[in-house]
């Protein structure tokens, strides 16, 4: 394996820690209102697993291998994608209230 | 610095962490929410795309094959792609809650594959940490994904009821603990060159165990589930990420384990359960019996009495659930919300923390009709209202508005904080029938000497409220 980043050791620590506490910023101060668009938001950015999962299946060298990683990439696009496309028709429903006043009573 | 695959690589998987973290940022406040997914989802498809340049740094081993893997890579990605972006379009609002769980279960079992492809590669030298760390990324990773299987399972009305047996928790135990055993077998003993056969009990025990581990907990409780196996996904991933040296998925991965976290213990905490209860105890098992004699008599309502009584009220407070949803009826709600608010009543919703199915669910599934979010108040800024209010309507909700919570100690569901919609003028309660809350307890307020019950479908209620209080303005002139 010819890797240009070696993160392991105490920099690999480094990298869990500060991660986790943003993580941990970021939910912290969330109204209420959007913990369930977040969770999915979370549930899409762990679909960045399809990245590793090409990299298995790319250097499969067995056919045992091969479906593993298929596999891998599968599910990892399919947590990507679908992960993207929730959240976003989450998101949508949050227009600025202001917008929507103003189309309503276009329509009334 | 030149200008290497492995540079451009990295280089792309920096700003796929930067717009993954800043994206989240975003999406933290809804003001700024929709532009964060966009972000977010920018930083996905750069990591994506560099992720092809893995073709100019394959293993030798691999290279005879490198051609079949890249048309597997694309083939597995445009199916997934195309599968998810299909189902996750056409599935309905209220069904979201399970799709989430569904994604998240996929993107567990990517992280177990992955930890796969590594355990069987015997004939590579294994140092003894990243194997650790793979071993615990598959083991989380395959709870995750046949939990998460489950819990959709259960959400889409797949399988029903809670499934149990005597000494479940014992037996739960020692498949969990046997598996732990092969692990670190392989790790310690064989050193990652196991037999493929004890690789595949590692990970058919892991996946039992994420089964079993679902299959008690009933209904209720799924939301603090899926988002407790959310953070598992991104715990594992962010482990298989330091067995590849690929800092986007430790950094992704870290980040969602411990946001996942957190808003597991937010969403135990708004039901008033820990987390451990919610996994190794059931929800609705004590009280029954040791319940009190409820005095009094449910007393019914007219629909169109009730919206009659809601028009000429000053300040109306909706308590809705998940009934609501069910019955597809926030649209008719809304447009009886604006005929009451363009007859000058004042008219705020109440959200307690779990209404719907998970927190903020309800606020997105009103979103979804159009209800402004600036009229929606959760329920620390809305409690204190009600004694004013001359109307609190419960539509669709029950044991988040059960006053047991606050007095019954025998209740299971004590101590929760619930809407304190019993404290208005006069309280109406749409219903569909006699029947108890998803906890199974009977609820009070419903014999309540202010409540009235309105039975009826949501949706068909609405729409009979909305005529009553048309009619009353046809005929005022």
């Amino acid at each position: 394996m010819d890797l240009a980043t070696t993160l392991t050791g105490f920099v690999a620590l480094y990298i869990f820690m500060l991660a986790a506490f943003t993580g941990y910023e970021i939910i912290g101060r969330v109204p209420a209102i959007l913990h369930t668009p977040l969770m999915s938001g979370s549930n899409f950015v762990h679909g960045i697993v399809v990245v590793g999962a090409m990299y298995a299946l790319l250097n499969a060298t067995s056919t045992v291998e091969q479906v593993i990683g298929f596999v891998g990439v599968l599910l990892g696009a399919g947590n990507a994608a679908g992960g993207y496309v929730v959240t976003e028709r989450m998101l949508e429903m949050f227009k600025p209230s202001d917008k929507k006043r103003a189309g309503d009573q276009k329509k009334a | 610095m030149n200008l290497t695959p492995q540079f451009i690589i990295d280089a792309s998987y920096f700003a796929a962490a930067f717009l993954f973290i800043y994206g989240l940022k975003r999406m933290s406040s809804p003001v700024t929410a929709r532009s964060g997914i966009v972000v977010a989802g920018a930083g996905m498809l750069v990591a994506v795309l560099a992720s092809f340049l893995y073709y100019f740094g394959v293993n030798d081993a691999a290279l005879p094959h490198l051609s079949t893997n890249v048309v597997l890579a694309l083939t597995a990605l445009v199916i997934g792609t195309g599968w998810a972006w299909w189902s996750g379009k056409r599935v309905a609002m209220t069904a979201m809650p399970q799709m989430v769980a569904l994604y998240n279960g996929m993107g567990g079992g990517a992280a177990a594959a992955i930890a796969a492809v590594e355990l069987l590669r015997t004939n590579a030298v294994h140092q003894t940490i990243p194997l650790m760390l793979a071993i615990a990324g598959a083991l989380i990773g395959s709870v995750s994904l046949s939990g998460s299987l489950i819990a959709w399972a259960k959400l889409d009305g797949r399988i029903n009821g809670v499934w149990r047996m005597s000494g479940q928790q014992i037996f739960n135990g020692i498949v969990f603990l046997a598996t732990l055993g092969v692990g670190i077998y392989i790790v310690f003993v064989a050193h990652g060159h196991a037999h493929p056969g004890v690789v595949a009990a590692f990970f058919i025990g892991a996946l039992i165990f994420g089964v079993l581990m679902t299959m008690p907990i009933g209904g209720a409780d799924m939301p603090v589930v899926i988002s407790l196996y959310n953070a598992f996904t991104g715990l594992a991933v962010g482990f298989e990420g330091y067995v590849l040296q690929n800092p986007a998925l430790m950094i992704a991965g870290m980040v969602v384990g411990s946001a996942g976290t957190l808003l597991t213990l937010l969403m135990a905490k708004a039901m008033n359960r820990s987390v451990s209860n919610v996994i190794f105890s059931n929800f609705g098992d004590a009280g029954g019996e040791s319940q009190g004699e409820i005095k009094g008599s449910q007393k019914p309502a007219e629909a169109g009495d009730a919206a009659i009584n809601m028009r000429y009220a000053s300040k109306v407070i909706i308590a809705p659930g998940y009934g609501l949803a069910v019955a597809q009826a926030q649209h008719k709600l809304y447009e009886f919300v604006k005929l009451l608010t363009d007859a000058g009543v004042e008219v705020k919703f109440a959200i307690h923390p779990v209404a719907g199915r998970m927190p903020g669910h309800m606020n997105v599934l009103l979103a979804e009709a159009g209800v402004p979010y600036d009229m929606i108040y959760d329920l620390e800024d809305i409690n204190g209202e009600f004694k004013e209010a001359d109307v609190a309507i419960v539509i669709g909700a029950n044991d988040t508005v059960n006053p047991a919570a606050r007095t019954n100690k025998s209740s299971p569901i004590y101590g929760m904080p619930i809407l304190n919609v019993d404290q208005a003028k006069q309280v109406y309660v749409v219903k569909r029938g006699q029947g108890k809350g998803y906890s199974g307890v009977e609820n009070e307020l419903f014999f309540a000497d202010n409540c009235n019950l309105v039975y009826g479908d949501a949706q068909k209620v609405m729409v009979a409220m909305i005529q009553a209080v048309k009619s009353l303005e046809g005929g005022g002139h």
